[in-house]
Protein backbone atom coordinates (compact mmCIF):
# COMPACT_ATOMS: atom_id res chain seq x y z
CA UNK A 1 0.00 0.00 0.00
CA UNK A 2 1.62 3.32 -0.85
CA UNK A 3 1.93 6.18 2.09
CA UNK A 4 0.80 9.06 2.40
CA UNK A 5 2.71 11.94 4.57
CA UNK A 6 -0.05 14.43 6.35
CA UNK A 7 1.35 17.52 7.88
CA UNK A 8 0.27 17.71 11.64
CA UNK A 9 -1.09 21.04 13.19
CA UNK A 10 -0.90 22.56 16.46
CA UNK A 11 -2.77 25.72 18.10
CA UNK A 12 -0.32 26.63 21.09
CA UNK A 13 0.04 23.14 22.23
CA UNK A 14 -3.02 21.49 21.32
CA UNK A 15 -3.19 18.88 18.31
CA UNK A 16 -5.80 20.88 15.68
CA UNK A 17 -9.06 19.19 14.77
CA UNK A 18 -7.99 19.47 11.34
CA UNK A 19 -5.04 16.61 11.78
CA UNK A 20 -7.69 14.35 11.89
CA UNK A 21 -9.09 15.87 9.20
CA UNK A 22 -6.15 15.18 7.16
CA UNK A 23 -5.68 11.46 8.29
CA UNK A 24 -8.88 10.84 7.63
CA UNK A 25 -8.66 11.95 4.34
CA UNK A 26 -5.11 9.85 4.22
CA UNK A 27 -6.26 7.01 5.00
CA UNK A 28 -8.08 6.39 2.00
CA UNK A 29 -5.27 6.82 -0.17
CA UNK A 30 -2.81 4.45 1.82
CA UNK A 31 -0.22 3.70 4.89
CA UNK A 32 -0.48 7.69 6.71
CA UNK A 33 2.74 8.64 8.56
CA UNK A 34 2.18 12.17 10.46
CA UNK A 35 5.10 14.42 10.77
CA UNK A 36 5.22 16.24 13.81
CA UNK A 37 7.73 19.88 13.70
CA UNK A 38 8.25 20.64 16.79
CA UNK A 39 10.85 22.41 18.94
CA UNK A 40 13.37 21.17 20.37
CA UNK A 41 11.98 19.52 23.68
CA UNK A 42 8.30 19.65 22.67
CA UNK A 43 7.82 16.55 19.93
CA UNK A 44 6.49 13.85 22.09
CA UNK A 45 4.28 15.81 24.17
CA UNK A 46 2.81 17.00 20.30
CA UNK A 47 3.14 13.40 19.11
CA UNK A 48 1.32 11.78 21.99
CA UNK A 49 -1.83 13.88 20.81
CA UNK A 50 -1.69 12.52 17.53
CA UNK A 51 -4.17 9.52 17.35
CA UNK A 52 -7.42 10.89 15.41
CA UNK A 53 -7.77 8.36 12.77
CA UNK A 54 -6.11 5.85 11.02
CA UNK A 55 -2.52 7.03 11.45
CA UNK A 56 0.00 4.17 11.28
CA UNK A 57 3.04 6.16 12.11
CA UNK A 58 4.53 9.35 13.86
CA UNK A 59 7.38 11.17 12.99
CA UNK A 60 8.87 13.51 15.11
CA UNK A 61 11.12 16.17 13.80
CA UNK A 62 12.50 18.57 16.31
CA UNK A 63 14.63 22.25 15.47
CA UNK A 64 14.92 25.61 16.70
CA UNK A 65 14.61 26.85 13.14
CA UNK A 66 11.13 25.84 12.78
CA UNK A 67 9.99 28.82 15.11
CA UNK A 68 12.59 31.13 13.82
CA UNK A 69 12.61 30.75 10.22
CA UNK A 70 9.35 30.40 9.28
CA UNK A 71 7.83 29.05 6.04
CA UNK A 72 11.20 28.04 4.41
CA UNK A 73 12.65 26.22 7.22
CA UNK A 74 9.52 24.00 7.24
CA UNK A 75 9.98 23.59 3.72
CA UNK A 76 13.34 22.59 3.56
CA UNK A 77 12.90 19.87 6.07
CA UNK A 78 9.44 18.44 4.32
CA UNK A 79 11.03 18.31 1.17
CA UNK A 80 13.89 16.58 2.22
CA UNK A 81 11.42 13.58 3.88
CA UNK A 82 9.56 14.16 0.86
CA UNK A 83 12.02 13.35 -1.52
CA UNK A 84 13.40 10.18 0.92
CA UNK A 85 10.35 8.96 0.98
CA UNK A 86 8.31 9.97 -2.00
CA UNK A 87 4.63 9.18 -0.34
CA UNK A 88 2.33 9.40 -3.14
CA UNK A 89 0.88 12.18 -1.28
CA UNK A 90 1.28 14.99 1.54
CA UNK A 91 -1.32 16.64 2.43
CA UNK A 92 -1.74 20.17 4.85
CA UNK A 93 -4.15 22.10 5.97
CA UNK A 94 -5.10 25.38 3.79
CA UNK A 95 -3.78 28.51 5.80
CA UNK A 96 -1.71 31.10 4.64
CA UNK A 97 1.30 29.36 6.32
CA UNK A 98 0.11 25.93 4.53
CA UNK A 99 -0.61 26.73 1.01
CA UNK A 100 3.28 28.92 1.32
CA UNK A 101 4.74 25.60 2.81
CA UNK A 102 2.83 23.29 0.08
CA UNK A 103 4.11 25.71 -2.58
CA UNK A 104 7.61 25.78 -1.40
CA UNK A 105 7.71 22.00 -1.31
CA UNK A 106 6.10 21.67 -4.56
CA UNK A 107 9.37 23.31 -6.47
CA UNK A 108 11.70 21.43 -3.85
CA UNK A 109 10.70 18.16 -4.62
CA UNK A 110 9.10 18.79 -8.50
CA UNK A 111 6.10 18.18 -7.50
CA UNK A 112 2.31 18.77 -8.63
CA UNK A 113 0.33 21.00 -6.27
CA UNK A 114 -3.13 21.82 -5.99
CA UNK A 115 -4.55 24.36 -2.80
CA UNK A 116 -7.90 24.00 -1.04
CA UNK A 117 -9.26 21.18 -1.43
CA UNK A 118 -12.46 20.50 -0.09
CA UNK A 119 -11.89 16.70 -0.26
CA UNK A 120 -9.70 14.15 -1.66
CA UNK A 121 -10.73 11.10 -3.58
CA UNK A 122 -9.12 7.06 -2.86
CA UNK A 123 -8.13 7.73 -6.17
CA UNK A 124 -6.06 11.04 -5.33
CA UNK A 125 -8.65 12.95 -7.26
CA UNK A 126 -8.70 16.59 -5.51
CA UNK A 127 -12.47 18.35 -5.09
CA UNK A 128 -12.07 22.05 -5.76
CA UNK A 129 -14.76 24.81 -5.57
CA UNK A 130 -13.42 27.62 -7.49
CA UNK A 131 -15.27 30.80 -8.87
CA UNK A 132 -17.49 32.46 -6.15
CA UNK A 133 -18.86 28.76 -5.65
CA UNK A 134 -19.89 29.24 -8.85
CA UNK A 135 -17.89 25.70 -10.33
CA UNK A 136 -17.04 22.46 -9.05
CA UNK A 137 -13.42 21.07 -9.82
CA UNK A 138 -11.80 18.12 -9.95
CA UNK A 139 -8.09 17.45 -10.48
CA UNK A 140 -4.80 14.95 -9.69
CA UNK A 141 -1.45 16.09 -8.90
CA UNK A 142 0.26 14.23 -12.59
CA UNK A 143 4.04 14.52 -11.25
CA UNK A 144 6.05 13.51 -8.12
CA UNK A 145 3.95 13.27 -4.81
CA UNK A 146 0.68 14.68 -4.60
CA UNK A 147 1.31 18.02 -2.20
CA UNK A 148 -2.46 19.06 -1.69
CA UNK A 149 -3.81 21.68 0.82
CA UNK A 150 -7.40 20.50 2.65
CA UNK A 151 -9.80 23.31 3.56
CA UNK A 152 -10.33 22.97 7.85
CA UNK A 153 -13.81 21.42 8.18
CA UNK A 154 -14.42 19.88 4.76
CA UNK A 155 -14.31 16.38 5.81
CA UNK A 156 -15.28 14.74 8.87
CA UNK A 157 -12.82 13.05 10.78
CA UNK A 158 -12.92 9.62 11.65
CA UNK A 159 -13.22 9.03 14.66
CA UNK A 160 -11.51 6.01 15.38
CA UNK A 161 -8.15 6.52 18.06
CA UNK A 162 -5.16 5.05 16.83
CA UNK A 163 -1.78 4.53 18.78
CA UNK A 164 0.63 4.65 16.25
CA UNK A 165 4.15 4.10 16.60
CA UNK A 166 6.54 7.28 17.28
CA UNK A 167 9.81 7.48 15.34
CA UNK A 168 12.24 10.54 16.13
CA UNK A 169 13.79 11.48 13.37
CA UNK A 170 16.70 14.30 12.63
CA UNK A 171 16.69 16.87 9.77
CA UNK A 172 19.09 19.92 9.60
CA UNK A 173 17.32 23.29 7.93
CA UNK A 174 19.87 24.00 5.66
CA UNK A 175 21.58 27.78 4.67
CA UNK A 176 19.69 28.73 2.23
CA UNK A 177 15.97 28.21 4.25
CA UNK A 178 17.76 31.11 6.85
CA UNK A 179 17.52 33.99 4.72
CA UNK A 180 14.65 35.14 6.58
CA UNK A 181 14.21 35.78 10.90
CA UNK A 182 11.70 35.75 12.53
CA UNK A 183 12.55 38.31 15.06
CA UNK A 184 9.28 38.03 17.16
CA UNK A 185 6.07 36.20 17.22
CA UNK A 186 2.79 37.46 18.94
CA UNK A 187 0.18 34.19 19.02
CA UNK A 188 -3.38 35.11 18.06
CA UNK A 189 -5.58 36.43 21.60
CA UNK A 190 -7.25 33.39 23.40
CA UNK A 191 -11.23 34.37 23.58
CA UNK A 192 -12.67 31.61 24.85
CA UNK A 193 -14.65 31.33 22.05
CA UNK A 194 -13.96 28.11 19.01
CA UNK A 195 -11.45 29.10 16.34
CA UNK A 196 -12.65 30.63 13.45
CA UNK A 197 -11.78 28.00 10.89
CA UNK A 198 -12.71 25.14 12.80
CA UNK A 199 -15.80 25.98 14.32
CA UNK A 200 -19.07 24.31 13.66
CA UNK A 201 -21.44 27.50 13.90
CA UNK A 202 -20.20 30.87 13.17
CA UNK A 203 -21.81 34.20 13.61
CA UNK A 204 -20.66 37.26 11.62
CA UNK A 205 -21.31 40.86 12.01
CA UNK A 206 -21.14 43.84 9.32
CA UNK A 207 -21.13 47.48 9.55
CA UNK A 208 -24.90 46.97 10.20
CA UNK A 209 -23.61 46.31 13.63
CA UNK A 210 -22.55 49.82 13.74
CA UNK A 211 -19.58 48.93 15.88
CA UNK A 212 -21.97 47.31 18.47
CA UNK A 213 -21.11 43.05 18.09
CA UNK A 214 -22.69 42.55 21.71
CA UNK A 215 -26.00 40.93 20.01
CA UNK A 216 -23.43 39.02 17.74
CA UNK A 217 -21.23 37.78 20.65
CA UNK A 218 -24.56 36.68 22.61
CA UNK A 219 -26.40 34.91 20.04
CA UNK A 220 -22.54 33.56 19.11
CA UNK A 221 -21.53 32.22 22.90
CA UNK A 222 -25.31 30.83 23.08
CA UNK A 223 -24.73 28.22 20.31
CA UNK A 224 -21.21 27.59 21.52
CA UNK A 225 -20.12 29.75 18.29
CA UNK A 226 -17.23 31.62 16.62
CA UNK A 227 -17.46 35.18 15.74
CA UNK A 228 -16.74 36.34 12.52
CA UNK A 229 -16.61 39.66 10.74
CA UNK A 230 -16.76 41.60 7.15
CA UNK A 231 -13.99 43.85 6.36
CA UNK A 232 -16.40 46.89 7.35
CA UNK A 233 -16.17 45.69 10.46
CA UNK A 234 -12.21 45.05 10.79
CA UNK A 235 -11.55 47.88 8.63
CA UNK A 236 -13.58 49.90 11.53
CA UNK A 237 -11.67 48.69 14.05
CA UNK A 238 -14.94 46.93 15.53
CA UNK A 239 -13.47 43.66 15.63
CA UNK A 240 -9.60 42.03 15.19
CA UNK A 241 -8.70 41.71 12.03
CA UNK A 242 -8.11 38.10 12.94
CA UNK A 243 -11.62 37.53 12.69
CA UNK A 244 -12.27 38.57 9.33
CA UNK A 245 -14.13 36.45 6.75
CA UNK A 246 -13.42 36.68 3.34
CA UNK A 247 -11.22 37.08 0.43
CA UNK A 248 -8.05 38.69 2.46
CA UNK A 249 -9.55 37.05 5.83
CA UNK A 250 -10.28 33.54 6.70
CA UNK A 251 -11.76 30.64 4.51
CA UNK A 252 -14.62 29.12 6.57
CA UNK A 253 -16.89 26.34 5.84
CA UNK A 254 -18.90 25.66 8.87
CA UNK A 255 -21.92 23.67 9.25
CA UNK A 256 -24.34 27.41 10.06
CA UNK A 257 -22.98 30.61 9.06
CA UNK A 258 -25.27 33.49 10.38
CA UNK A 259 -24.19 36.57 8.51
CA UNK A 260 -25.82 39.59 10.62
CA UNK A 261 -25.59 43.15 9.01
CA UNK A 262 -23.59 42.19 6.15
CA UNK A 263 -24.27 42.65 2.19
CA UNK A 264 -22.48 40.27 0.62
CA UNK A 265 -19.88 41.55 -0.86
CA UNK A 266 -18.05 39.35 -3.51
CA UNK A 267 -15.18 39.58 -1.36
CA UNK A 268 -17.02 38.28 1.45
CA UNK A 269 -18.70 35.38 -0.02
CA UNK A 270 -15.35 34.00 -1.02
CA UNK A 271 -14.53 33.18 2.45
CA UNK A 272 -17.82 31.60 3.56
CA UNK A 273 -20.08 30.08 0.60
CA UNK A 274 -19.19 26.81 1.46
CA UNK A 275 -20.88 26.78 4.44
CA UNK A 276 -23.86 24.49 4.81
CA UNK A 277 -26.01 26.51 5.91
CA UNK A 278 -26.43 29.75 5.94
CA UNK A 279 -28.96 32.07 7.58
CA UNK A 280 -28.82 35.94 7.22
CA UNK A 281 -30.21 38.47 9.14
CA UNK A 282 -30.42 42.05 6.76
CA UNK A 283 -32.44 44.95 6.84
CA UNK A 284 -32.08 45.76 3.00
CA UNK A 285 -34.29 42.47 0.77
CA UNK A 286 -32.65 43.33 -2.02
CA UNK A 287 -28.66 42.60 0.08
CA UNK A 288 -27.24 40.60 -2.28
CA UNK A 289 -26.56 38.20 0.90
CA UNK A 290 -29.72 36.61 0.49
CA UNK A 291 -29.05 34.75 -2.77
CA UNK A 292 -27.05 32.46 -0.31
CA UNK A 293 -29.09 32.02 2.52
CA UNK A 294 -30.88 28.84 3.23
CA UNK A 295 -33.03 31.19 6.01
CA UNK A 296 -33.13 35.04 5.91
CA UNK A 297 -35.29 37.58 7.12
CA UNK A 298 -35.80 40.84 6.09
CA UNK A 299 -35.53 42.83 9.57
CA UNK A 300 -33.37 44.68 12.04
CA UNK A 301 -29.88 42.98 13.51
CA UNK A 302 -31.07 44.58 16.97
CA UNK A 303 -34.49 43.07 17.12
CA UNK A 304 -34.23 40.40 15.68
CA UNK A 305 -31.12 38.46 17.22
CA UNK A 306 -32.35 39.53 21.11
CA UNK A 307 -35.26 37.72 19.92
CA UNK A 308 -33.70 34.93 18.71
CA UNK A 309 -31.20 34.82 21.51
CA UNK A 310 -33.89 34.51 24.32
CA UNK A 311 -35.62 32.04 21.74
CA UNK A 312 -32.46 29.71 21.95
CA UNK A 313 -32.45 30.35 26.22
CA UNK A 314 -35.96 29.17 26.33
CA UNK A 315 -35.71 26.07 23.82
CA UNK A 316 -32.33 24.80 25.93
CA UNK A 317 -34.26 25.05 29.72
CA UNK B 1 17.48 50.49 -4.42
CA UNK B 2 15.88 48.07 -7.82
CA UNK B 3 12.53 47.20 -7.20
CA UNK B 4 10.35 44.52 -8.81
CA UNK B 5 6.44 44.77 -8.75
CA UNK B 6 4.80 41.23 -10.31
CA UNK B 7 1.24 41.83 -10.93
CA UNK B 8 -1.02 39.69 -12.99
CA UNK B 9 -3.95 40.44 -15.12
CA UNK B 10 -7.06 39.03 -13.97
CA UNK B 11 -10.92 38.68 -14.74
CA UNK B 12 -12.75 41.83 -12.97
CA UNK B 13 -13.64 40.38 -9.42
CA UNK B 14 -17.40 41.36 -10.24
CA UNK B 15 -17.70 39.49 -13.80
CA UNK B 16 -19.59 35.89 -14.06
CA UNK B 17 -16.65 33.40 -14.33
CA UNK B 18 -16.93 30.53 -16.79
CA UNK B 19 -14.69 27.57 -17.48
CA UNK B 20 -13.67 25.94 -20.67
CA UNK B 21 -12.17 22.96 -21.21
CA UNK B 22 -11.17 22.76 -17.48
CA UNK B 23 -9.35 26.56 -17.40
CA UNK B 24 -10.90 29.80 -17.01
CA UNK B 25 -12.55 31.35 -19.41
CA UNK B 26 -10.59 34.64 -19.81
CA UNK B 27 -11.86 35.86 -23.33
CA UNK B 28 -15.18 36.89 -22.62
CA UNK B 29 -14.81 39.34 -19.72
CA UNK B 30 -12.88 42.41 -18.58
CA UNK B 31 -10.08 42.30 -17.14
CA UNK B 32 -8.55 44.41 -14.66
CA UNK B 33 -5.03 44.74 -12.93
CA UNK B 34 -5.49 41.93 -9.78
CA UNK B 35 -6.49 44.15 -6.93
CA UNK B 36 -4.18 42.64 -4.79
CA UNK B 37 -1.42 43.74 -6.94
CA UNK B 38 -1.97 47.88 -6.22
CA UNK B 39 -0.99 47.37 -3.01
CA UNK B 40 2.72 45.86 -4.09
CA UNK B 41 2.76 48.94 -6.42
CA UNK B 42 1.88 51.44 -3.90
CA UNK B 43 3.90 50.15 -0.91
CA UNK B 44 6.64 49.86 -3.81
CA UNK B 45 6.01 54.03 -4.25
CA UNK B 46 5.99 54.64 -0.59
CA UNK B 47 9.29 52.80 0.27
CA UNK B 48 11.24 54.49 -2.79
CA UNK B 49 9.61 57.91 -2.02
CA UNK B 50 10.79 57.35 1.68
CA UNK B 51 14.67 56.87 -0.20
CA UNK B 52 15.10 59.30 -2.62
CA UNK B 53 12.53 58.50 -5.07
CA UNK B 54 12.03 56.79 -8.74
CA UNK B 55 12.15 57.94 -11.78
CA UNK B 56 13.81 61.16 -13.09
CA UNK B 57 17.15 62.07 -10.56
CA UNK B 58 15.74 59.31 -8.37
CA UNK B 59 17.86 56.84 -6.97
CA UNK B 60 15.64 53.72 -7.34
CA UNK B 61 13.68 52.25 -10.11
CA UNK B 62 10.78 50.01 -9.88
CA UNK B 63 9.90 47.49 -12.70
CA UNK B 64 6.77 46.05 -13.25
CA UNK B 65 6.77 42.51 -13.88
CA UNK B 66 3.72 39.93 -15.84
CA UNK B 67 3.19 36.94 -17.40
CA UNK B 68 0.09 36.65 -19.68
CA UNK B 69 -1.46 37.36 -22.97
CA UNK B 70 -0.60 40.18 -24.69
CA UNK B 71 -3.50 42.28 -23.54
CA UNK B 72 -1.61 42.03 -20.13
CA UNK B 73 -0.22 45.31 -21.40
CA UNK B 74 -3.55 47.37 -19.86
CA UNK B 75 -3.08 46.18 -16.42
CA UNK B 76 0.71 46.73 -16.97
CA UNK B 77 0.27 50.32 -17.77
CA UNK B 78 -2.03 51.26 -14.84
CA UNK B 79 0.56 50.11 -12.40
CA UNK B 80 2.93 52.22 -14.62
CA UNK B 81 0.77 55.24 -14.35
CA UNK B 82 0.75 55.10 -10.80
CA UNK B 83 4.51 56.00 -11.20
CA UNK B 84 6.58 52.65 -11.60
CA UNK B 85 9.33 53.15 -13.98
CA UNK B 86 9.15 50.36 -16.76
CA UNK B 87 7.62 46.91 -17.57
CA UNK B 88 8.60 43.73 -18.44
CA UNK B 89 6.00 41.62 -19.82
CA UNK B 90 6.27 37.54 -20.60
CA UNK B 91 3.78 36.75 -23.28
CA UNK B 92 3.69 33.37 -25.35
CA UNK B 93 1.01 30.82 -26.77
CA UNK B 94 2.41 28.09 -25.26
CA UNK B 95 1.96 29.86 -21.42
CA UNK B 96 -1.78 29.37 -21.60
CA UNK B 97 -3.04 27.06 -19.15
CA UNK B 98 0.31 27.01 -16.55
CA UNK B 99 -0.21 26.04 -13.26
CA UNK B 100 1.21 28.30 -10.33
CA UNK B 101 4.71 25.91 -10.43
CA UNK B 102 5.15 27.30 -14.27
CA UNK B 103 4.26 31.13 -13.28
CA UNK B 104 6.84 31.07 -10.74
CA UNK B 105 9.50 29.49 -13.04
CA UNK B 106 8.29 32.42 -15.52
CA UNK B 107 8.79 34.98 -12.82
CA UNK B 108 11.71 33.80 -11.45
CA UNK B 109 13.68 33.82 -14.41
CA UNK B 110 12.33 37.10 -15.42
CA UNK B 111 13.53 38.39 -12.00
CA UNK B 112 16.78 36.59 -12.48
CA UNK B 113 17.96 38.53 -15.45
CA UNK B 114 17.69 41.81 -14.39
CA UNK B 115 19.71 43.11 -10.62
CA UNK B 116 16.73 43.41 -8.51
CA UNK B 117 17.12 43.70 -4.69
CA UNK B 118 13.24 43.68 -4.01
CA UNK B 119 10.60 41.87 -5.08
CA UNK B 120 7.40 43.15 -4.31
CA UNK B 121 3.85 40.66 -4.95
CA UNK B 122 -0.21 41.31 -3.62
CA UNK B 123 -1.32 38.06 -1.44
CA UNK B 124 -2.61 36.29 -4.22
CA UNK B 125 -4.81 37.04 -7.53
CA UNK B 126 -8.59 37.26 -7.29
CA UNK B 127 -8.94 34.73 -9.82
CA UNK B 128 -6.61 31.70 -9.17
CA UNK B 129 -6.36 32.73 -5.21
CA UNK B 130 -3.93 29.98 -4.67
CA UNK B 131 -1.65 32.58 -2.80
CA UNK B 132 1.48 30.56 -3.39
CA UNK B 133 3.14 32.65 -6.53
CA UNK B 134 5.47 34.78 -4.26
CA UNK B 135 6.79 32.09 -1.62
CA UNK B 136 7.36 30.03 -5.01
CA UNK B 137 9.62 32.73 -6.64
CA UNK B 138 11.53 33.16 -3.64
CA UNK B 139 11.75 29.67 -3.29
CA UNK B 140 13.38 29.28 -6.81
CA UNK B 141 15.33 32.42 -6.00
CA UNK B 142 16.32 31.28 -3.03
CA UNK B 143 16.09 34.80 -1.49
CA UNK B 144 14.43 35.28 1.96
CA UNK B 145 10.53 35.08 2.01
CA UNK B 146 8.96 37.30 3.53
CA UNK B 147 5.62 37.22 2.88
CA UNK B 148 1.87 38.73 4.19
CA UNK B 149 3.10 42.13 5.26
CA UNK B 150 1.22 44.72 6.97
CA UNK B 151 4.02 46.76 6.96
CA UNK B 152 7.37 47.01 5.33
CA UNK B 153 10.56 48.53 6.44
CA UNK B 154 13.27 49.17 4.40
CA UNK B 155 16.60 50.20 6.11
CA UNK B 156 20.28 49.87 4.78
CA UNK B 157 20.08 47.08 2.94
CA UNK B 158 17.76 45.17 4.58
CA UNK B 159 13.77 44.62 5.16
CA UNK B 160 11.75 44.10 8.32
CA UNK B 161 8.03 43.39 7.69
CA UNK B 162 5.08 42.36 10.36
CA UNK B 163 3.72 39.06 8.83
CA UNK B 164 0.10 39.19 9.62
CA UNK B 165 -2.20 36.03 9.03
CA UNK B 166 -4.36 33.35 11.18
CA UNK B 167 -1.38 32.36 13.56
CA UNK B 168 -0.87 35.90 14.73
CA UNK B 169 1.64 38.44 14.20
CA UNK B 170 5.34 37.74 13.72
CA UNK B 171 8.38 40.40 13.09
CA UNK B 172 10.82 38.52 10.24
CA UNK B 173 13.95 40.59 9.06
CA UNK B 174 16.37 39.55 5.85
CA UNK B 175 19.00 41.29 4.10
CA UNK B 176 17.95 41.84 0.34
CA UNK B 177 17.88 40.35 -1.93
CA UNK B 178 13.96 39.18 -0.63
CA UNK B 179 10.57 38.78 -2.20
CA UNK B 180 7.61 40.36 0.29
CA UNK B 181 3.68 39.94 -0.57
CA UNK B 182 1.62 42.62 0.96
CA UNK B 183 -1.67 42.46 2.53
CA UNK B 184 -4.55 44.99 1.55
CA UNK B 185 -4.44 46.48 4.67
CA UNK B 186 -1.05 47.59 4.47
CA UNK B 187 -2.22 51.09 2.43
CA UNK B 188 -4.18 52.92 0.42
CA UNK B 189 -3.45 52.74 -3.03
CA UNK B 190 -3.07 55.99 -5.09
CA UNK B 191 -5.64 56.89 -7.94
CA UNK B 192 -3.16 57.62 -11.13
CA UNK B 193 -2.99 61.42 -12.13
CA UNK B 194 -3.93 62.76 -15.12
CA UNK B 195 0.02 63.26 -15.35
CA UNK B 196 0.67 59.46 -14.29
CA UNK B 197 -1.62 58.10 -17.30
CA UNK B 198 -0.21 60.98 -19.70
CA UNK B 199 3.97 60.09 -18.44
CA UNK B 200 3.08 56.23 -18.46
CA UNK B 201 2.63 56.18 -22.64
CA UNK B 202 6.48 56.86 -22.74
CA UNK B 203 7.39 54.88 -20.28
CA UNK B 204 9.38 51.60 -21.80
CA UNK B 205 7.35 48.00 -21.88
CA UNK B 206 9.79 45.24 -23.29
CA UNK B 207 7.85 41.91 -24.34
CA UNK B 208 9.68 38.74 -23.58
CA UNK B 209 8.60 35.39 -25.25
CA UNK B 210 9.60 31.97 -23.29
CA UNK B 211 12.72 31.50 -26.01
CA UNK B 212 14.66 34.94 -24.95
CA UNK B 213 14.29 33.51 -21.48
CA UNK B 214 15.85 30.22 -22.32
CA UNK B 215 12.99 28.32 -20.89
CA UNK B 216 11.63 25.51 -22.86
CA UNK B 217 7.76 25.83 -23.86
CA UNK B 218 7.32 21.88 -22.70
CA UNK B 219 8.08 23.08 -18.86
CA UNK B 220 4.95 25.55 -19.53
CA UNK B 221 1.81 25.68 -19.70
CA UNK B 222 -1.04 22.35 -20.15
CA UNK B 223 2.10 20.56 -20.80
CA UNK B 224 4.39 21.76 -18.69
CA UNK B 225 1.21 21.33 -15.76
CA UNK B 226 1.80 18.91 -13.02
CA UNK B 227 -1.87 19.04 -12.10
CA UNK B 228 -4.78 18.36 -14.41
CA UNK B 229 -8.14 19.07 -14.32
CA UNK B 230 -10.35 15.83 -14.44
CA UNK B 231 -13.12 17.60 -14.83
CA UNK B 232 -15.22 20.83 -14.10
CA UNK B 233 -18.97 21.54 -14.44
CA UNK B 234 -20.79 24.44 -12.86
CA UNK B 235 -22.36 23.89 -9.65
CA UNK B 236 -26.54 24.25 -9.87
CA UNK B 237 -27.73 27.59 -8.20
CA UNK B 238 -28.41 27.25 -4.43
CA UNK B 239 -31.69 26.40 -4.47
CA UNK B 240 -33.74 29.17 -3.21
CA UNK B 241 -34.02 29.47 0.83
CA UNK B 242 -36.62 30.80 3.30
CA UNK B 243 -37.06 34.37 2.99
CA UNK B 244 -39.12 36.52 5.76
CA UNK B 245 -40.27 39.86 6.41
CA UNK B 246 -39.74 40.33 10.61
CA UNK B 247 -43.10 41.16 11.39
CA UNK B 248 -41.80 41.40 15.08
CA UNK B 249 -41.76 37.51 15.11
CA UNK B 250 -38.45 37.34 13.25
CA UNK B 251 -35.88 36.03 15.77
CA UNK B 252 -38.63 33.05 16.74
CA UNK B 253 -38.82 32.16 13.37
CA UNK B 254 -34.77 31.85 13.08
CA UNK B 255 -35.20 29.79 16.10
CA UNK B 256 -37.64 27.46 15.05
CA UNK B 257 -35.32 27.10 11.59
CA UNK B 258 -32.61 26.18 13.66
CA UNK B 259 -34.64 23.11 15.83
CA UNK B 260 -35.79 22.02 12.25
CA UNK B 261 -32.01 22.06 11.23
CA UNK B 262 -31.48 20.12 14.34
CA UNK B 263 -28.62 22.94 15.81
CA UNK B 264 -30.42 23.42 18.86
C1 LIG C 1 -9.11 43.75 -2.35
C2 LIG C 1 -10.32 43.64 -1.48
C3 LIG C 1 -10.39 42.62 -0.53
C4 LIG C 1 -11.51 42.49 0.30
N1 LIG C 1 -11.55 41.47 1.22
C5 LIG C 1 -12.65 41.33 1.99
C6 LIG C 1 -12.75 40.27 2.97
O1 LIG C 1 -11.85 39.47 3.15
N2 LIG C 1 -13.88 40.18 3.70
C7 LIG C 1 -14.93 41.06 3.56
O2 LIG C 1 -15.94 40.92 4.27
N3 LIG C 1 -14.85 42.07 2.67
C8 LIG C 1 -13.73 42.23 1.90
N4 LIG C 1 -13.68 43.28 1.02
C9 LIG C 1 -14.68 44.36 1.14
C10 LIG C 1 -16.00 44.08 0.46
O3 LIG C 1 -15.91 44.48 -0.88
C11 LIG C 1 -17.13 44.86 1.17
O4 LIG C 1 -16.81 46.22 1.17
C12 LIG C 1 -17.38 44.42 2.61
O5 LIG C 1 -17.53 43.02 2.67
C13 LIG C 1 -18.65 45.09 3.11
O6 LIG C 1 -18.88 44.76 4.46
P1 LIG C 1 -20.36 44.75 5.02
O7 LIG C 1 -21.19 43.79 4.28
O8 LIG C 1 -20.27 44.59 6.49
O9 LIG C 1 -20.81 46.27 4.78
P2 LIG C 1 -21.87 46.86 3.77
O10 LIG C 1 -21.65 46.41 2.39
O11 LIG C 1 -21.94 48.31 4.05
O12 LIG C 1 -23.22 46.19 4.23
C14 LIG C 1 -23.83 46.43 5.44
C15 LIG C 1 -25.17 45.69 5.41
O13 LIG C 1 -25.77 45.80 6.68
C16 LIG C 1 -27.16 46.00 6.51
N5 LIG C 1 -27.63 46.65 7.72
C17 LIG C 1 -27.38 47.91 8.15
N6 LIG C 1 -27.95 48.13 9.34
C18 LIG C 1 -28.57 46.99 9.69
C19 LIG C 1 -29.33 46.58 10.82
N7 LIG C 1 -29.55 47.41 11.86
N8 LIG C 1 -29.86 45.35 10.83
C20 LIG C 1 -29.65 44.50 9.79
N9 LIG C 1 -28.93 44.82 8.70
C21 LIG C 1 -28.38 46.05 8.66
C22 LIG C 1 -27.29 46.81 5.26
O14 LIG C 1 -28.56 46.60 4.67
C23 LIG C 1 -26.14 46.26 4.40
O15 LIG C 1 -26.60 45.19 3.57
C24 LIG C 1 -12.58 43.42 0.17
C25 LIG C 1 -12.51 44.42 -0.79
C26 LIG C 1 -11.41 44.53 -1.62
C27 LIG C 1 -11.38 45.61 -2.65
Amino acid sequence: MSEVFVLAQFVGDKVAKTTGELATCGARIGDVTAIVLAAPGKGAALASQVTSGRIAKVVVIESADFDKFGVSASAAVLAHIVGEHKPAALLITSSAFGKELAGCIAVLTDSGLITDAVDVSSELVATQIVFGGSSTVHSRVSHGSAIITLRPNSVTPDLEKSSPEILNVSVAVGESAKHAEVISSQPPVAEGRPELTEAQIIVSGGRGTNGDFGPVETFADLLGAAVGASRAATDAGWYPHSHQVGQTGKTVSPQLYVACGISGAIQHRAGMQTSKTIVVINKDPEAPIFELADFGVVGDLFSVLPQASEGVKAHKS
Amino acid sequence: MNIAVCVKQVPDSWAEKKMNGGVLDRQGVDAVLNDLDEYAVEEALRIVEAHGGNGEGGANTITVISMGPERTADAVRKALSMGADAAIIVTDAALAGSDALATSKVLAKVIEGGKFDLVICGTESTDARMSVVPAMIAQRLAWAQLTFAGSVVVDAGAVTITRVTEAGVDTMKAQFPAVISVVEKINEPRYPSFKGIMAAKKKPVEIKDLASLGIDASQVGTAGAWSTVVDATPRPPKAAGIKIVDDGNGGKALVDFLVVKKFL
